[in-house]
């Protein structure tokens, strides 16, 4: 049975006074076993007999292998084998998951072990395999390599250089446009050029990354541990590159550290230790240390923009034009070329745009591979656009805010759609919104106005303070189908089997409270499994934002038909119509009056076993398998504003206020949305400020430990204010909701960029992210 | 190098006599040897504090230190917070701010908060965020960890008050 699809028709969900548990912010169910020491998180998997992997990694950041030399390692007591590229020649490269573009670009993935070449610092060149993993270290340090090391190409905005003797290093082009680019741009009033950058982070979860295969010959099955964000994809992929059938493969989730987009896309590593644990017919465990995951799990972010926007006197946007260059990084990875086509689709953001004209270079350089990490593509190009929407408010001299209230699109205007020329290039269609609202609404809560009167006077007392605003569109929820099992228990308990994946967002509470609200049970009662390959066929994972709108969907609908089922039954049992019942607690009863007759839901489950009399035909068991489809993806949009203060002798900036306003539709337990909403906030205040991937000229990164790379500690970060709303429950989702993963990084580097200029008093003096203190000391001395 | 040293790990008030090869790091030990998955690893130099123990008193990073070197000694971890069933102050304050997502740093600011509330029970809010800075979380933006550990110093305040 399916619902959903292209269902504009959906009700008004209820307002969340009428809501049993969803809308509240209730404790989350997933805590417990994480505040006590119980958590399992990949290091805490293990099995007998099972043999550690240490990864050789390249000391050049280009060259040619010409021999490696295992001889002393095999000779070290305890260690097994040490393979390279020639071990496992047969296996194909990491493979994209499924790309539409990826015609052109496949030569430039990643092969498991480097086979000729290697591209950057950490390219894995050999895998050793030995009984104990600080044995596997000591061997992996005793692998000899000869290399002859080739001209490197460290920036995306050089010339390109060679992948491979005969190809360039530009790997594509891609471009997205729509309207008259060159009427908008001869008919302006003013024409803006800016060069900006944004710098290379990542998200850097706390635990590293961590895989163990498992091989059992007895039934053929394989197995990869550790799996995290979208593992019935990745079994997709593996089952590829492994040539097996999905049912043979399977991968399994437990607790994840942290994901951000980065943890879970499949890696060399995940590969060999699938590929090791069948050859040895023993488990083989990898973990990441921090030093191999700052240098080879995905980076991201990098790009410089050429920018150019046309406006007419009023500062109505006529037109903009952008040349991306992207940097790739070493190899193209599992998303191809996702993270330029969501710069560039998602540049326009909440503006009215008649003419848009984009062109993204995506080129290889000799750092670590670069993919998506949270909101990818759209910090980048929130970014862009603050700053061109800023230089027109200077050059035209009108209020920031103001020129950004005349550019936005309307509640009106809804659905509105931004159609691209290039034929394959998906349309966006905002489903619902009233951006002007929200931003008026966010100003007011700020105390905009007041705000700054205070920073004047407080700039006239000599100090460098000012205020930003960004404001940028979301995107989530994209199709095409998620499905969920619910079972219910003869004791009541709701077992509740998920294709979603959690990443510690709280993906447990949220399925619970979406289907303790359909089922009338408490949400304590659900017991909620995701990341199992082998217990639900289909699973979307959790990217994109799209758990708890696609998974929440799924458990809605089939919440609902456990629902139905049980009513009808419970109809037959209490003699009373169906339409007349209501389930409170777990409980069947009439709706109208208290004391009637009732059954618990774990009795009813009970009278459904196989053999009921009761059946008469009908299916057994309290239970159902059901689909939520949909075609469309729904944006939720947001508000940035930030008050920063400089710090004149240091170029220190110091973020004293930061407000998120955000639209999610609905929220499933707005504890859980302001939470994602700070996290993700700060961790794009670490991108804005202080977290960089920094390389040398010869390509040996430096920012290989957390003493390097600065990620924002308690005293870096102000109190976030959160504005929830709820004014644009989408119209394509059952219960309207939106996702809220993203939408706390999204603005963070557009809003900063704007708050530094302010507070310097200098339009337009910031043009690259992230705004070290010597990037500020360096502006102050000029 | 692989000469192995024997030891004696007291963790949460039980013994667990295990053999180590001096260079193996006390995290390590209390992990792998000693079966206690609580704590966890997340730099192993010494920066995100996600190793945090009790040693005799004293929060110490566990990855820093050798094994060898708490030979006989008392460590806390994790495991040892909750009295049975009922969890500690701070542990029920952390469910109750949302101060977790993913969990993973949360045994290391654990350990470190309680820590210094019993150093300091009257601990002041400002040097409250001084001990915490010394730790990493990548998930929350440590808004609710900071008022996780004030309510939890605030309630444990009133207990002792009554
Ligand atoms: S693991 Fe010990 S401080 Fe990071
Ligand atoms: S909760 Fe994930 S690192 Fe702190």
């Amino acid at each position: 049975m399916s619902h959903g699809g292209n269902a504009h028709g959906y009700p008004t969900p209820p307002p969340s006074s009428a809501r049993r548990v969803l809308g509240h912010a209730v404790a989350r169910i997933e805590d417990r076993p994480l505040v006590t020491g119980r958590g399992r998180y990949a290091g805490d998997i293990n099995f007998p007999h099972q043999l550690h992997m240490r990864i050789v990694r390249s000391p050049n950041a280009h060259g040619k292998i010409l021999s490696v030399d295992a001889s002393a390692a095999l000779a070290m007591p305890g260690v097994l084998a040490v393979w390279t590229n020639a071990d496992i020649a047969e296996l194909s490269p990491i493979d994209f998951r499924a790309d539409k573009n990826a015609t052109g670009i496949r030569e430039f993935r990643q092969p498991a072990l480097a086979q000729t070449y290697v591209r950057y610092i950490g390219d894995p060149v050999a895998a050793v395999f030995a009984d104990d993993p600080y044995v596997a270290e000591d061997a992996a340090e005793q692998v000899a390599l000869a290399i002859e090391a080739l001209p490197v190409v460290m920036s995306a905005s050089d010339p390109p250089g060679e992948f491979e003797p005969g190809r360039s290093s530009e790997a594509i082009v891609l471009h997205h446009s729509f309207g008259d680019v060159e009427a908008a741009f001869r008919n302006a009033h003013a024409v803006i050029e800016l060069d900006l950058q944004t710098g290379r982070h990542s998200g850097v979860p706390l635990e590293t990354r961590g895989a163990i295969g498992v091989y059992d010959a007895a039934k053929d099955l394989l197995e990869l541990h550790g799996a995290a964000k979208i593992p019935h994809r990745n079994r997709e992929t593996l089952c590829r590159m492994l040539n097996r059938a999905p049912s043979s493969l399977h991968l399994h989730e437990s607790h994840v550290g942290g994901g951000f987009g980065i943890r879970g896309e499949l890696y060399p590593e995940d590969v060999l230790v699938l590929v090791a644990a069948m050859r040895f017919e023993r488990p083989v465990k990898w973990i990441e240390d921090r030093r191999e995951h700052l240098m080879c799990a995905n980076q991201g972010r990098e790009q410089r923009h050429r920018a150019r926007i046309a406006v007419d006197r009023d500062g109505h946007i006529l037109g903009i034009e952008d040349e991306i260059f992207h940097d790739q990084g070493a190899y193209i990875r599992t998303h191809g070329v996702n993270v330029p086509n969501r710069t560039m689709c998602m540049m326009t953001g909440a503006y009215k745009v008649p003419a848009y004209r984009a062109k993204a270079r995506v080129r290889l350089t000799n750092k670590t591979p670069a993919a998506t990490y949270r909101a990818p593509g759209r910090y980048e190009s929130t970014f862009v656009r603050s700053r061109l929407m800023d230089a027109v408010a200077a050059k035209l001299g009108i209020d920031p805010v103001e020129v950004r209230r005349r550019n936005l699109i309307t509640a009106q205007e809804m659905p509105y759609v931004i159609a691209f020329d290039e034929p394959g290039v998906e349309a966006l269609e905002f489903d619902s919104g009233d951006f002007p609202a929200l931003l008026e609404k966010a100003l007011k809560a700020f105390g905009w106005d007041k705000l700054q009167a205070d920073l004047k006077r407080r700039r006239a007392a000599g100090e460098l303070v000012g205020a930003g605003v960004a404001i940028f569109m979301e995107e989530s929820g994209r199709g095409p189908s998620d499905n969920a099992k619910i079972k219910v228990d003869p004791d009541g308990t709701v077992e509740l089997i998920t294709g979603g994946a959690s990443l510690g967002q709280g993906f447990e509470t949220v399925m619970a409270q979406i289907c303790a609200e359909a089922l009338g049970v408490d949400y304590r009662r659900v017991r909620v499994i995701h990341g199992q390959t082998d217990l639900i066929d289909h699973g979307i994972g959790a990217h994109a934002a799209r758990a708890t709108v696609l998974t929440g969907g799924a458990v809605h609908v089939t919440a609902t038909m456990v629902r139905d089922k049980a009513l009808e039954f419970a109809s037959e049992l209490l003699q009373t119509p169906a339409d007349d019942l209501d389930i409170v607690d777990g409980m069947v009863m009439r709706r109208d009056t208290k004391g009637g007759p009732s059954i618990a839901l774990g009795d009813l489950a009970k009278r459904l076993a196989p053999g009921s009399k009761l059946l008469r035909g009908r299916d057994p068991q309290l239970a159902a398998h059901g689909w939520y489809n949909t075609d469309h993806t729904v944006f939720p949009y947001g508000v940035h504003l930030a008050v920063a203060c400089v710090d004149r002798d240091t170029g220190r900036v110091a973020v004293e206020r930061f407000m998120v306003a955000y639209d999610v539709g609905r929220a499933v337990n707005p504890l859980l949305i302001e939470g994602q909403l700070v996290g993700g906030c700060v961790q794009g205040l670490g991108g804005a400020l202080s977290e960089e991937f920094v390389y040398d000229e010869a390509g040996e990164p430096l920012s290989a430990t957390f003493a390097d790379y600065l990620m924002p500690t308690v005293h870096d970060v102000p109190d976030v204010e959160v504005l929830l709303t709820e004014d644009a429950p989408s119209p394509r989702h059952p219960l309207g909701l939106k996702g809220a993963g993203e939408g706390g990084i999204n603005g963070a580097g557009g809003v900063i960029a704007s708050a530094i200029d302010d507070a310097l008093q200098m339009s337009g003096a910031i043009t690259r992210l992230p705004v070290t203190p010597q990037r500020i000391r360096d502006l102050l001395r000029r | 190098m692989t000469d192995k040293t024997d030891i004696i790990l007291i963790i949460n008030g039980r013994a667990h006599a295990i053999s180590v090869e001096p260079r193996k790091t006390l995290v390590d030990a209390i992990r792998d040897d000693c079966g206690q998955t609580g704590t966890h690893i997340g730099c192993e130099h010494g920066i995100c504090g996600t190793c945090t123990i009790i040693l005799d008193g004293d929060a110490v990073r566990s990855c820093l230190m050798f094994a060898v070197q708490a030979d006989g000694r008392h460590i806390r971890t994790v495991e040892g917070l909750a009295d049975g069933e009922t969890l500690h102050p701070l542990q029920q304050a952390f469910i109750t701010h949302h101060g977790l997502q993913c969990g993973f740093c949360t045994p290391g600011f654990l350990m470190l908060a309680v820590n210094a509330l019993e150093h300091n029970p009257n601990i002041g809010d400002d040097e409250l965020l001084d001990v915490l800075a010394s730790n990493l979380c990548r998930c929350t933006g440590y808004q609710n960890i900071i008022k996780a550990v004030r309510a939890a110093r605030d309630e444990m305040r009133g207990a002792k008050a009554t």
